[in-house]
């Protein structure tokens, strides 16, 4: 443990047994490996993130459902340009913290676990990729679009999480 | 400055930006990045109707809910102080498209023909929102992933399952955008 953190907000060891941690792991890229439990506000820096984040996805347009179909149509560059810099960018920090084995600003371990092949990234892929040509947003800008005034979005975000739960009811029953 | 950063971002920049995104919220938190998860915790918080696949704690995952959050607050201050003051360029060939598609509204970000309340209780509404954000949230979950799961963070952790699920949200696309999207709007 970080000796820097023997304070009030002394990081404790958060307890979950290995079957709820498997629970959690299913089918997620983005688990949360840190088992460190900090004060709730701990929480803003990422709210800080969140709030660039959102204001790039506006300023550079991803947002825009007519960005989607120029993507999709090949009659624009942009959208490759940004996620493919993004992926760039993205590979090269990684590659970084592997090598150097950086550790997080709490002094964890960084940990990046691999993901094993199941045939949903295909059909849930596809899936996918058909709503997000209809509705020109992946999750992240339909949080954007609500955001930058489309508020008839909220009600897509509603249907998002529908989806969301339904695949999770449906789960045992589709090919994997 | 101001009126530098109120144009359109060029798209390198916006490349940069979401790329460091990764290894800030690794370096932060050990987080990974990822939107499409929030649906999920939100699922688990409030209907988990005790499916196993929405048991677990979610309260651990809360980072994840205060990041759309924030991102969903930055998206008012870019679009309440930050507008781009012109009409949004959009290449001409799509243009053409989708005025033959019968849009007519090209000034802002999203076409106010299909995104408007007015549209809640039409076929319309039931294709762009209801059916649409079903088949998003559904096949992002069923792929373990969306755009910045797989694409993103997947890609630069070097993951061939990721690229797979890449490929099929690119081919799911243009599918969508080249055959089906065409016959929908000759519905309206």
């Amino acid at each position: 443990m970080n000796t820097f953190f023997v304070d009030v907000n002394a990081p404790q060891i958060n307890q979950e047994t290995a079957e709820q941690e498997q629970i959690r792991h299913q089918d997620m890229m983005c688990t949360n490996e840190s088992h460190l439990v900090h004060p709730w506000w701990y929480n803003l820096k990422y709210l800080a993130i969140g709030l660039f984040f959102g204001i790039t996805f506006v300023k550079a347009e991803i947002v825009s459902w007519f960005r989607i179909q120029e993507m999709f149509q090949l009659t624009s560059f942009h959208m490759y340009g940004v996620i493919g810099t993004a992926v760039l960018v993205g590979m090269l920090s990684v590659a970084i913290i592997k090598k150097y084995n950086i550790k997080s600003i709490h002094g964890e371990t960084i940990t990046l676990d691999n993901k094993t092949f199941n045939k949903g990234q295909i059909y849930g892929g596809l899936i996918f990729g058909i709503g997000w040509a209809i509705t020109g947003a992946c999750p992240g800008p339909l949080f954007t679009q609500i955001g930058s005034g489309f508020g008839v979005v909220f009600i897509t975000l509603l249907s998002a999480i529908a989806g969301t739960w339904v695949y999770g009811y449906l789960r045992p029953r589709l090919p994997h | 400055m101001l009126e530098l950063i109120k144009q359109p971002w060029h798209w390198s920049v916006a490349g940069i930006a979401i790329g460091l995104t990764v290894p800030i919220l690794l370096l932060l938190g050990n987080k990974k990045f990822g939107i499409s998860s929030s649906l999920r915790h939100v699922c688990a918080m409030c209907f988990p109707a005790d499916i196993d696949f929405f048991k677990y704690d979610w309260r651990k995952e809360i980072w994840n809910l205060f990041f759309v959050v924030g991102i969903t607050l930055g998206a008012i201050i870019a679009s309440q102080y930050l507008q781009n003051p012109n009409d949004l360029v959009i290449a001409d060939a799509t243009k053409q498209r989708l005025i033959s598609y019968g849009i007519t509204d090209f000034s802002n970000l999203m076409p106010h023909d299909i995104f408007a309340w007015s549209n809640l209780f039409t076929l319309q509404g039931l294709v762009f929102f209801v059916i649409g954000g079903f088949l998003v949230g559904f096949g992002a979950r069923y792929a373990g992933g969306c755009t910045s799961g797989h694409a993103i963070m997947g890609l630069s952790n070097l993951q061939i399952p990721s690229l797979i699920a890449t490929c099929c949200f690119m081919i799911g696309g243009f599918v969508s955008a080249n055959l089906i999207l065409p016959f929908i709007f000759k519905l309206f």
